[in-house]
C-alpha cells in the first residue's frame, strides 16, 4: 500500500482545513468583531463587550457546529448511498427522505390554512416544523424499509425512493396550489435551508443523531469495501446483504433525516462531496474515504456559509442555493480536468 | 470432498417451484479439476450457484467436507468456497492489489485491516497466478485476460479448499483460454484445491480436466474424459446437424 502514507497526510490536511474554516466562519458576520476579542471569547472567556460575547457564543458558534454536522452528515449519507446503489448519481435523498420531510412541513405550514384547522400560528413554532419534518422522513423511511425487506434487488429500492419523492412532491404541489401567499412564502423559506437559529439544545440533539449515524457508518466500512465487487461477490465473501443494506439505510436516515429536520433540505453537498473527495484522494477504500468525506463535507458547508453571509454586508443568502453555486462548478471543473470518469 | 445426492435445482416460487434439473449425483475429490459443460440455458449457472450455496436447492443433499452445505453459516461458507463470476467487479477503479486483498475479508477484523498473514496470502496468490507486474494497476487498465487472472488470484487469496468459476474463458482469445485453464490445472496440482468451472471450451476441457460433468436437458452425467468418450456421452450434447464428436481426435468437428 504505497499510497496509505500520502492519504493519511491528505486526511490531516483536510482536518486542519476544517478547523481553519471554522475559525474564519466564527470571525465573519454582519457585526465586525476583532480577531483578538474572538479568541479571548472562545478560549479565555472574557471581553469588554457583552453583546460580542453573546453573538459569538449563542449565534455564531452553534451555527459553525450546525454547518459541520450538516455538511459532514450529508456527505457521509451521499457516500453510503453511492456505494450501496453503485450509482454516482445517488445522494442522501435518493431514499425520498427529504421529500417526506417536505411533505410533513408543507402539511404543517400550508395544510392548516387549506383545511382551516385551528390557528396556524399555534402550529408554527420551530419545534413543530422539526417534528413534522422528522415524522415525514420517518414515514417514507418505514415505507422504503418495508419495500426493501420484500425486494431482493437493491436497484429497485432506488426507483421506489424516487417514486416516493414524486408522490410527496405532488401532494406538496396540491397543498401549495390552495394555500395563501404568506404560507407559501413561509414554506419556500423553509425549503431554502438554514444553518442559523439553532439553539445549543437543538445543536446537541443534532449532534446525537449525527454521532449515531456516523458510528453505524463506521461499522459498515468493511462491508462497503466488499460491495465494490458487486453483491454476488460480497455474498460469497460472507456479507449478509440484506442486513447490511438495512444498517446502511438506517445510518443514512439518521443523518439525512435529522439534518433536514433542523436545517431544511440541503441537497447538493451529499451528492457532490464524495465526488470531490474521490478526485483529491483517488481511492475506493472506505477506511480513508469515510473520514475524508466527513472533513470534506464540513469544509464545503463552512465555506458556503461564509459565502452565504456575503461578508461585509447585512444580507444572508439561502444556503441551499449557495452550496450548488459554489459546489457545482468545482465538480464540473474537476471532472473535465480528469477527462476520464471511473466510478 | 463435495458430494451431491439426488439433487434438484431450480427456483422456489410461491405457487410452484421451477425445477431446472433433478436427480443429480456428483462427487468431486480433493485436488480435482472438474469441467461442467452443456448447451446454453441448460442450467449450468444454476447448478454452480446451488453448489456454492448462493441459491437454495429444491431437493436432495449437498455436503462439503462432510458438512451439509445449507447448514454452513455464511462466514464458514466464505472460508470453504470462493467464486469467480461472469460479472465484472462493480468498481473498476479498484487497484489489482486492493481487489485481491478483498478476498481476505472473511478473515480480517471488523474494519478489515490486513494482518501479516493476510498480506502473505495475498502475495502468494499473486505469485501463483504470476501477475506481479499488474499489482499496482487499476482494473480499468487491464485486458479481459489479465482481469480474469486477477479475479482468480482474488479467489485464491480467499484461501478456500474449493473454487467455483462460471465460464472463466468467455471473451478470451484462444491463447488466453488455454492459459487460464492450464493455470487452473496447475493450481489443482500445486495447492491441492478442488476446482469446478463451467465452460464452452469442450476441446480444451477434455485435454485438461480430471473429470467432466455433462449437463443435458434431462440428465447429468459425470466421469473422467476417457470414461465419457467410451460411453459416447459427447455425441448427444448438441443437435447433430452441424457438428459431431470425433473419437479419434477427441474433439468436435464441423460436418462437411
Amino acid at each position: 500500500m504505497p499510497y496509505t502514507a500520502r492519504y493519511k497526510g491528505l486526511l490531516l490536511l483536510l482536518f486542519v482545513l476544517v478547523i481553519l474554516m471554522a475559525l474564519v466562519n466564527v470571525s465573519l458576520g454582519s457585526v465586525e468583531i476583532p480577531l483578538k476579542d474572538i479568541f479571548s471569547i472562545l478560549f479565555t472567556k472574557g471581553t469588554s463587550q457583552e453583546s460580542w460575547q453573546y453573538i459569538i457564543l449563542e449565534y455564531r458558534l452553534p451555527k459553525v457546529f450546525t454547518a459541520i454536522f450538516t455538511g459532514s452528515g450529508l456527505a457521509v449519507s451521499g457516500l453510503l448511498m453511492q456505494t450501496l446503489f453503485r450509482n454516482p448519481l445517488a445522494g442522501p435523498y435518493v431514499l425520498g427522505l427529504s421529500s417526506g420531510a417536505s411533505l410533513g412541513v408543507a402539511i404543517v405550514i400550508m395544510g392548516a390554512s387549506v383545511f382551516g384547522v385551528g390557528t396556524a400560528a399555534l402550529l408554527l413554532s420551530k419545534w413543530s416544523l422539526v417534528i413534522a419534518s422528522s415524522l415525514g422522513s420517518l414515514l417514507v423511511l418505514v415505507a422504503v424499509l418495508l419495500a426493501s425487506a420484500k425486494l431482493r434487488d437493491t436497484m429497485a429500492i432506488l426507483i421506489i425512493g424516487l417514486m416516493f419523492a414524486s408522490l410527496t412532491a405532488a401532494v406538496v404541489s396540491v397543498l401549495a396550489y390552495f394555500s395563501p401567499a404568506a404560507q407559501l412564502q413561509q414554506y419556500i423559506f423553509w425549503s431554502f435551508g438554514s444553518l442559523g437559529n439553532l439553539s445549543w439544545q437543538e445543536v446537541s440533539i443534532l449532534a446525537i443523531f449525527w454521532f449515531l449515524g456516523i458510528v453505524l457508518a463506521v461499522f459498515c466500512i468493511k462491508n462497503l469495501n466488499t460491495l465494490l465487487l458487486g453483491e454476488n461477490y460480497a455474498r460469497s465473501l460472507g456479507v449478509k446483504i440484506s442486513t447490511n443494506r438495512f444498517i446502511i439505510i438506517i445510518a443514512t436516515s439518521l443523518l439525512a433525516g435529522s439534518i433536514t429536520a433542523f436545517a431544511g433540505p440541503i441537497a447538493f453537498v451529499g451528492l457532490a462531496v464524495p465526488h470531490l473527495i474521490r478526485q483529491v484522494i483517488p481511492t475506493n477504500d472506505h477506511k480513508i474515504l469515510l473520514p475524508a468525506v466527513i472533513f470534506g463535507g464540513a469544509i464545503l458547508m463552512l465555506v458556503c456559509d461564509i459565502a452565504a453571509q456575503l461578508p461585509g454586508t447585512e444580507y444572508t443568502l439561502p444556503i441551499n442555493a449557495i452550496t450548488s453555486i459554489i459546489g457545482a462548478p468545482v465538480v464540473i471543473w474537476l471532472l473535465i480536468r480528469k477527462r476520464k470518469f471511473i466510478f | 470432498m463435495i458430494t451431491a445426492k439426488d439433487l434438484s435445482i431450480g427456483y422456489r416460487n410461491k405457487s410452484a417451484d421451477t425445477c431446472i434439473a433433478s436427480a443429480i449425483d456428483l462427487e468431486i475429490g480433493e485436488g480435482e479439476l472438474v469441467g461442467l459443460i452443456g448447451v446454453n440455458g441448460v442450467g449450468k449457472s444454476t447448478l454452480l450457484r446451488s453448489l456454492s450455496g448462493v441459491q437454495p436447492y429444491l431437493k436432495g443433499e449437498v455436503s462439503i467436507l462432510n458438512k451439509n452445505l445449507q447448514k454452513l453459516s455464511s462466514e464458514d461458507l466464505a472460508k470453504t468456497i470462493s467464486v469467480v463470476l461472469t460479472e465484472q467487479p462493480i468498481s473498476k477503479n479498484l487497484s489489482v492489489s486492493e481487489l485481491i486483498a478483498l478476498g481476505r475479508q472473511p478473515y480480517t477484523n471488523w474494519i478489515g485491516s490486513l494482518s501479516i498473514e493476510d498480506r502473505n496470502k495475498i502475495q502468494t496468490s499473486i505469485e501463483l497466478v504470476n501477475i506481479e507486474a499488474l499489482k499496482d494497476k487499476r482494473c480499468f487498465e487491464l485486458s479481459d485476460g489479465q482481469l480474469q487472472k486477477v479475479l482468480i488470484a482474488r479467489a485464491l487469496a480467499q484461501d478456500t479448499p474449493f473454487i467455483i468459476l462460471d465460464e472463466p474463458t468467455t471473451h478470451l482469445d484462444m491463447y488466453h483460454q488455454a492459459y487460464v485453464l492450464k493455470l487452473l490445472k496447475k493450481l489443482t496440482t500445486e495447492t491441492n484445491k478442488s476446482i469446478l468451472f463451467a465452460t464452452h471450451e469442450i476441446n480444451l476441457a477434455l485435454q485438461l480436466c480430471d473429470k467432466i460433468i455433462i449437463m443435458e436437458k434431462d440428465k447429468v452425467i459425470a466421469g473422467s474424459p476417457k470414461e465419457l468418450i467410451e460411453k459416447n456421452a459427447f455425441s448427444n450434447i448438441f443437435p447433430s446437424d452441424l457438428i459431431y464428436f470425433d473419437d479419434e481426435s477427441i474433439s468436435f468437428k464441423i460436418r462437411t
